[in-house]
């Protein structure tokens, strides 16, 4: 089971070997069982580094949040923190700080209060809680809303109200679960370039989850995409969205993806047509183009400068920004991108019998 | 509902200085008020031929008489065939409640002069209650008697739990007149709702002694003992017996009078603990 | 898409127990259609039972004995009595706190086998006759009773014939009453609350004392006042496990039953104070902690 974690770790960048090396930071293998469904996650992330785990809903990616907080039981693996072994420690005691999807603030304290909460609970006396929490809404420039209700925050203040409450506890394991989920789409790229600024200040490990690729990349240094429970891809984000390796994560970079059997230039599909690549590889690979690089003819063109030429019928449009994209089902079924004045000098409606072509250049393939 | 429903079991006097309103509520729960039925059927009691009885007896009881008039009914029964004897046995207040208010009965028998006259007064008898039988105060105490009690002024000693019936009901005053004869102070622990209650706390061993009457503690079995007090004798209680105006069923309602007074109905009142009149 | 703010609002609303909310909908109902929307089928019923409330207690107003009213209010015995009866049921309200709350959070948040057992038997108390649960309460707690032995023996505590013994019997009477409010507020809050205040190192005890309890503080209240009223008015179980002795154990209600044997016009005098008292102390409550407008 730990097969996909020792792949993807080669893979990744070289500081999740330094904290293993120092003991410093997350050390984790998180297995929990619940009826049919099974998580199964390892995850190592040095101090200073910002993982998300991205993943579509019921992948998983709340409970192994959950897991690390200790708010649902491990069925297995291990948890380990700057060398401490976690497993058995309360959530309570755990040195680790969440913030909430819904931010979860305690509507009968003030934001003050809230933040001061979690050093109250550490054992700090009422008035140092206070000190201390009022240093952390400063620092978030939260300083003016000391003393409203939770229900008196705006989204965006109550989400930094709620990262002020996590990391006022000190943790070395900072959590999030879709920080920006609950924010309306103006407030969130606001929140979200602050969120970055004080994440990129964090000096101990960051876990956030999301299932948004945007925020994602933006937010993390490292992506691990979880799907039904185990990690299917781990990695930088720019070289994740170079290089998916599954149909949901080329559907969020926005890739057109096949699998199949390269041989020199040509990449035989397990299913459809010969592709022809740039690279000349052998054995299994992934071949990735954009739907940018596909171009639509109504006739068979007759140029042959595109060796990939296939046979396509529209099966779906819809607007994307300024451009069109169709869905085309036939030989090799793909997304294509073009103008809105191409779209109607093609003549292009469901139904409609198109070629398809893509320049060898303007693919890539990469090894299984 | 419990707890109204015995107010309304104890309105007694609600009838004779309240008056007509609480009267109507009384007659709500008795489920009947038929005031002017009570004038046609008093003239047929003139022409009754004892020879052949027939249909049900409804006798309001006390509740101190439920185990001797329940052998009495059946004895009635064995004696009569086809008759029938239902009983309402209760605290004698709230069934002379009853009555006033208009519940069908044949024959009240209570455990008091004092209740018996609300039923009297509202004109709701037939001809002069006769006190068949009489009770006695007793002092009802732990089986074996522990503390060794043998008089009412063993009952003033410190230390011992006694609890007494309330003073608003009949074994209270007569417990007081009791006290008084002796020209004893007596402070319970309770003043008990009514004379079950007070006999309840001595057979679960929580009060000591309690005084009660006499048929009380024969019924109680074994669960307490009885001592007897020479006071008691100033405070006995005469139980009078009637046929109400009100009876569907005036023959079976005299016959059932007459058993009562009989000897053989003495006898078996005897044998609860009552007294003859 | 939900704007934060306006979920928070929405869980707060709920923890609250809804009387915040009632009042909101209340108001914006109010200001439109009016007393016109509501169906003859409705309103009827509706009309008839507030009737059924209202009539019995009306009529206590008309046949009170208005002219002997001072007198009866002014003595001794009437004062004693409700000093009792508010002093008992304040006290069996504090018990039933103390322990009800606790045991509507067991109920409410941990799972166990045989919880809805457990709830059956918490809820008993409300389906007993009163004097039953008296008579249980004998048994158990009497001097000879399976634990009032012990109590006895060890400690020399005797509950029955006691004040004490009059807030035993009214605790138990009235305590379901606030366990189940208590629970009821406590499984429409969102437990995840508690979840926050864990990760924030709250203990599951602070968690549940500084979080969860505030949260849940109107139903709490609410709960509160329920068994208050009940106990106030608390009958059968009282007399027949603490006994009836003024000063001691005698409350209002005991009082009230005792007078109707002799003086029913003492007994509605004494339930007119008994009722006005209620009323004042629910209204100010009501006012205070589950405004309904």
């Amino acid at each position: 089971m730990t097969e996909p974690h020792e792949a993807a770790s080669a893979a990744s960048a070289p500081s999740a070997h330094d904290a293993h090396a120092s003991e410093e930071g997350l050390d984790a293998h998180l297995v929990v069982e619940r009826g049919t469904f099974r998580l199964d996650v390892a995850l190592s992330v040095a101090p200073g580094e910002v993982v998300a785990l991205l993943g579509p809903n019921g992948a998983g990616k709340t409970t192994a949040l959950r897991a690390l907080a200790g708010l649902t039981p491990l069925s297995g693996g291990r948890l380990r923190l700057d060398g401490t072994a976690l497993e058995r420690t309360p959530p309570e005691s755990r040195p680790v700080g969440v913030v909430f999807q819904d931010y979860l603030l305690f509507p009968h304290l003030t934001a003050l209060d809230n933040v001061a909460f979690g050093p109250r609970c550490q054992g700090a006396t009422k008035e140092r809680a206070r000190a201390r929490a009022a240093e952390w809404l400063d620092r978030l420039g939260l300083a003016d809303h000391a003393g409203a209700k939770p229900r008196r925050l705006s989204g965006g203040q109550a989400q930094r109200v709620a990262l002020a409450r996590a990391l006022a506890t000190r943790p070395r394991l900072l959590l999030l679960d879709e920080p920006l989920a609950a924010l309306d789409a103006r407030t969130r790229l606001e929140v979200r370039s602050q969120l970055r600024r004080h994440l990129a200040e964090f000096e101990a490990v960051a876990v956030l989850v999301t299932h948004d690729p945007l925020d994602a990349m933006v937010l993390a240094d490292r992506l691990v995409v979880v799907e039904d429970g185990r990690v299917v891809q781990e990695g930088a984000p720019s070289d994740i969205a170079r290089r998916p390796r599954t149909d949901y994560i080329a559907q969020l970079v926005g890739l057109n993806l096949y699998r199949g059997e390269a041989d020199g230039h040509a990449v035989r599909l397990d299913a459809g047509p010969p592709i022809t690549t740039t690279e000349a590889l052998s054995g299994p690979v992934f071949v990735a183009f954009p739907p940018s690089a596909v171009t639509l003819y109504r006739d068979r063109p007759t140029g042959a400068s595109a060796r990939n030429l296939w046979r396509c019928e529209v099966a779906g449009l819809e607007t994307h920004g300024d451009q069109i994209r169709a869905d085309l089902a036939g030989e090799l079924p793909l997304a294509a991108d073009l103008t809105t004045v191409a779209a109607a000098e093609l003549d292009l409606h469901p139904g409609a019998a198109v070629w398809a072509t893509v320049k060898a250049t303007q693919t890539h393939a990469y090894p299984v | 509902m419990t707890r109204t429903a015995r107010r309304i079991r104890h309105t007694r006097r609600t009838l004779q200085v309240a008056g007509a309103g609480a009267a109507a509520l009384l007659a709500l729960s008795a489920c009947s008020s038929s005031d002017d039925s009570s004038s046609t059927t008093s003239d047929s009691s003139a022409s009754g031929s004892s020879d052949k009885l027939s249909g049900t007896v409804t006798v309001f009881a006390a509740a101190s008489l439920k185990e001797s008039f329940t052998t009495l009914g059946e004895k009635f029964e064995k004696e009569h065939p086809g008759t029938k004897v239902t009983f309402s046995f209760g605290g004698s207040d709230s069934l002379a409640a009853s009555i006033t208010g208009g519940a069908p009965a044949d024959v009240f028998a209570s455990a008091s002069p004092k209740t018996m006259k609300i039923v009297t007064d509202a004109g709701d008898a037939s001809g002069t209650p006769a006190t068949f039988v009489r009770n006695k105060l007793e002092i009802a105490t732990l089986p074996g008697n522990p503390h060794k009690i043998s008089s009412l002024k063993d009952l003033t000693g410190s230390g011992l739990k006694v609890v007494l019936c309330d003073k608003e009901v009949p074994c209270g005053a007569a417990a007081e007149k009791a006290l008084d004869a002796g020209r004893l102070k007596l402070t319970p622990v309770s003043y008990e709702q009514d004379v079950k209650a007070a006999l309840t706390k001595v057979e679960l061993k929580e009060a000591d002694a309690a005084v009660v009457y006499k048929t009380d503690v024969h019924a109680a079995g074994d669960k307490v003992e009885g001592v007897e007090f020479p006071e008691s004798d100033d405070a006995v209680n005469d139980y009078p017996i009637v046929r109400l105006k009100s009876a569907q069923n005036t023959e079976g309602a005299e016959a059932f009078l007459a058993l009562v007074r009989s000897a053989e109905g003495q006898q078996v009142l005897t044998e609860a603990g009552f007294l003859k009149p | 898409m939900t704007s934060p703010t306006g979920t928070s609002d929405a869980a707060a609303d709920t923890l609250r127990g809804g009387p915040r909310r009632r009042r909101r909908r209340a108001r914006t109902t109010g200001g439109g259609s009016g007393n016109s929307g509501v169906p003859l089928p409705l309103l009827v019923p509706a009309l008839l039972g507030l009737a059924f409330l209202v009539v019995p207690l009306v009529a206590l107003l008309v046949r009170a004995p208005w002219r002997s009213l001072p007198d009866l209010l002014t003595s001794a015995e009437v004062w004693q009595a409700l000093q009792l009866s508010l002093v008992c049921a304040t006290a069996a309200t504090a018990v039933s706190l103390v322990i009800g709350v606790p045991l509507a959070w067991l109920l409410a948040r941990v799972e166990f086998p045989g919880r809805g057992l457990v709830r059956a038997l918490v809820t008993l108390p409300l389906v007993l006759p009163p004097v039953v649960g008296g008579v249980a309460l004998l048994m158990a707690l009497g001097r000879n009773g399976i634990v009032g032995k012990w109590l006895d023996s060890w400690f020399g505590i005797t509950l029955p014939f006691t004040t004490a013994g009059v807030v035993v019997a009214e605790a138990f009477v009235a305590m379901p009453f606030l366990v189940i409010s208590v629970e009821g507020t406590l499984r429409a809050a969102d437990p995840r609350f508690e979840e926050a205040a864990a990760t924030l190192g709250a203990s599951r005890f602070t968690a549940f004392r500084r979080v969860t309890l505030p949260l849940i503080a109107p139903g709490i209240a609410a709960g509160a006042v329920l068994a208050w009223a009940r106990a106030l008015g608390e009958f059968g179980a009282t007399i027949t496990f603490a006994g009836n002795f003024p000063g001691r154990t005698q409350t209002m209600p005991l009082s009230v039953y005792l007078a109707l044997q002799s003086d029913p016009e003492a007994a509605i005098a004494l339930s007119l104070v008994l009722l006005a008292v209620s009323v004042a102390v629910l209204a100010g409550l009501r006012d205070r902690w589950m405004t309904t407008g």
